[in-house]
């Protein structure tokens, strides 16, 4: 079994029917138990690098990004660092085969080499099967690191090591940051997972004052938060172009909420042209980026799906129904099915159209209300948030695989969880969550495990996840 | 000889017309003195007479009063025209003309009769500023009798008692919308905090188009009611209870000239 196989993620949906005693109408579905299943993982040793001089100051900054990228991916186990040896290596030449023979017959063999033998890291208690190490230290104005991997249960050293690297880059806590990411995007690499290094995720926050809403952008680990716009209005609902390249939002800057699209590239504001309706929001992007999706009043009386060009253009109505629909996504894999929540049955549920606007179908249950529908990169699985089970507002959420329509629960009433957002790993979400009082943005893995909080700074929504 | 005699005549002729011019010239003898008047006349017989009429001022702006005042003695009646009548010996009165008016006083007396009169000019006064422009409540203080209605969850029906207070904010709007000719009414859709923030972008849009189609039925015109949908965006109220909900699910009406 290769690697990738072994940390994947991706649902694999057991079901065990309780239908015992229920009549057929009463909803198989609710009466599903679906798990994800995850096979043992590796566990990985990780001893804090060390900085020289000028590197020292931000060498925790860069021990814990590493730690921080390499748990959060989900595929090891950590060990504890309080199990790790005193004397960890630093670079290769610190290692030894084989603790040392006696200095002299007669004196004691020694059990270890203090860290310095792979075979340390291999036994318990750290029970590690591959060791991370390396140093910082300032070389011609740069913040370098010098980073390996070995494999512990190799006894032959060139055999053991699986990669060692020089980074660099500036010398600053961004530059320490950015390398630390290099670094664990490598360990990553070697077990096939993509990195979410360089990946941001676009936000909502209402930092700048009560009763306003702008965007923000982030690292996906919550690092370089920056503000966006300064309409000192109501700005929400975002949503990226696959390239990354333009952001369109809704707005209430202008009275009506309207679109409005933005360059990430230039940093300016994109002609776009609204329809003359009371309500324009909610914006998609088609996976080749030449289209939108989104939601408008335009004919006076419904919200419903429209399409148009990226500036407004070849304006088409999808759904003609005497309901509110908003929320458009489209498969990023087929570019044909979309999702999207409607209120046509009574309360909100998420249903799936073909991009003509033929074939409608609910996807969710009917019970409850559903929102946010978010297409996994890989166009199966859709994460959305669910009030199944709970009073109204007491959104959770869940991933759906559209297909089986099976579905997995993710939060258990944690506050209030919505907006999910995959990462461009498929493996991770991010999410908004009042779970502490105010709201504020999550990373978790697709399994429900492994909660970051990312923003702290006054209520933050709708995080979109890019690459 | 006869040269001599001619020079005489004429000589003597001149004399004569001479001396006759300067006899003219002599002075006027004065004119006999007037009879002295009848020495005791009877004293019931005394004449009226006026000692004073004034007007103070003689002239006044349109609206403002003058004063008369005048005094006569030896009369058996006084009168003023122009209304004023009969009046005593002496004494004052206020007169407010719109225009020039002479006053005209006849006293009358047992010796005779005495007239006299005194004139009340009367100038315009200078046409007053145009009448202030802002009426006395503000558009946003009429507004303020307009209340809110609220709808039940992920409803955009009007309510039984939401119909009655649109109905009465009908007729409010009607006058606001007179009084201010230029004013637009904005009705603005809300939501509550439970459905999710997209779905009440639409909602709220259904609430607010449910009040304009309403208004518009009874007679509003609907280019002068605007609609917007604030979601959940613009709550009122803050916590997570039934009573603060209401509130939140409600049409809110605002305005602007």
């Amino acid at each position: 079994m290769d690697a990738m196989k072994q940390i994947s993620l991706i649902p694999a949906l057991i079901l065990t029917a309780l239908l015992a005693g229920l009549a057929p109408g009463q909803s198989q579905q609710s009466d599903i138990t679906i798990k994800l299943t995850a096979e043992a993982k590796q566990t990985i040793a990780l001893p804090d690098f060390r900085g020289a001089a000028a590197a020292a100051q931000f060498v925790d900054v860069f021990n814990k990004t590493v730690f921080d990228d390499i748990e959060r991916s989900g595929v090891f186990t950590m060990a504890p660092k309080s199990f790790f040896p005193l004397n960890p290596p630093q670079q290769e030449s610190d290692l030894r085969a084989a603790p040392e023979p006696p200095a002299r017959r007669g004196a004691p063999v020694a059990r270890d080499c203090a860290g310095r033998c792979l075979s340390d890291w291999a036994a318990a208690p750290v029970s590690a099967s591959y060791l991370g190490f390396g140093y910082v230290a300032e070389q011609g104005g740069q913040f370098v690191a010098f980073g390996h991997l070995f494999n512990t249960a190799v006894a032959d050293l060139n055999g053991a090591r699986l990669f060692r690297k020089l980074y660099n880059a500036e010398l600053n806590e961004e530059g320490a940051r950015q390398v630390a990411h290099q670094y664990a995007s490598d360990i990553l690499a070697k077990f096939g997972m993509p990195s979410l290094a360089g990946s941001k995720i676009y936000f909502v926050s209402d930092r700048q004052g009560k009763g306003t809403k702008e965007l923000w952008v982030m690292d996906f680990d919550g690092a370089n938060q920056k503000r966006l716009t300064s309409f000192n209005s109501i700005s929400t609902m975002p949503a990226i172009s696959p390239d990354g390249t333009r952001l369109a939002f809704t707005t209430f800057a202008k009275g009506q909420p309207r679109l409005m699209m933005y360059s990430t590239v230039t940093g300016r504001f994109i002609p776009f042209l609204n329809p003359q309706a009371s309500v324009n929001g909610t914006p998609s992007f088609t996976p080749d980026g030449k289209t939108v999706l989104f939601a408008s009043s335009l004919d006076g009386r419904y919200t419903n799906i429209y399409t148009s060009d990226l500036d407004g253009g070849a304006l088409r109505r999808l759904t003609n129904v005497r309901a509110v629909e908003v929320e458009p996504k489209v498969n990023p894999k087929n570019g044909s099915d979309v999702l999207f929540v409607s209120g046509r049955g009574g309360p909100q549920q998420i249903y799936m159209m073909n991009i003509d606007g033929a074939d409608p179908v609910r996807l969710t249950t009917g019970e409850g209300e559903a929102s946010n529908p978010a297409w996994n990169p890989n166009g199966q699985h859709m994460a959305f948030a669910w009030t199944r089970g709970y009073a109204p507002g007491n959104w959770n959420l869940f991933i759906m695989d559209v297909s089986s329509r099976e579905t997995v629960q993710l939060t258990h009433g944690e506050g209030r969880n919505e907006n999910p957002s995959w990462a461009p790993d498929g493996r991770h979400l991010a999410f908004s969550s009042n779970r502490s009082r105010a709201s504020q943005i999550f990373t978790m893995l697709a399994d429900g495990t492994a909660v970051r909080q990312l923003t702290t700074q006054g209520n933050n929504y709708m995080p979109v996840w890019v690459k | 000889m006869k040269r001599t005699q001619i020079a005489l005549v004429l000589l003597a002729a001149a004399f004569l017309i001479a001396s006759a011019g300067c006899k003219k010239k002599q002075p006027v003898a004065p004119p006999p003195p007037p009879p002295a008047p009848t020495a005791v006349a009877a004293p019931a017989a005394k004449a009226a007479t006026v000692n004073s009429f004034t007007a103070e001022p003689s002239t006044i702006v349109r609206g403002d009063t003058s004063t008369l005042r005048w005094s006569v003695s030896d009369a058996t009646s006084v009168t003023i025209d122009n209304g004023i009548g009969t009046v005593p010996a002496s004494g004052s009165r206020s007169v407010s003309p719109t225009d020039n008016a002479t006053y005209r006083m006849t006293a009358t007396g047992a010796g005779g009769d005495a007239v006299a009169a005194v004139t009340v000019y009367v100038t315009n006064p200078p046409p007053p500023p145009p009448p202030p422009a802002a009426p006395k409540a503000s558009l946003e203080q009429r507004l303020g009798e307009v209340q809110d209605i609220l709808f039940d969850y992920d409803k955009s029906e009007v309510r039984e008692d939401a119909r009655a207070v649109l109905q009465r904010n009908a007729d409010v709007l009607k006058a606001i919308l007179s009084d201010f000719p230029s004013a637009v009414v904005t009705i603005e859709g809300n939501c509550d905090e439970r459905g999710s923030a997209e779905y009440n972008l639409g909602l709220g849009d259904r609430r607010a188009t449910a009040a304009k189609e309403f208004l518009t039925q009874v007679g509003l015109p609907a280019d002068r009611l605007k609609t917007i949908s604030y979601g959940k965006e613009k709550p009122v109220c803050s916590d997570s209870n039934e009573s603060c909900w209401q509130k939140n699910r409600h049409d809110h009406f605002a305005g602007a000239q």
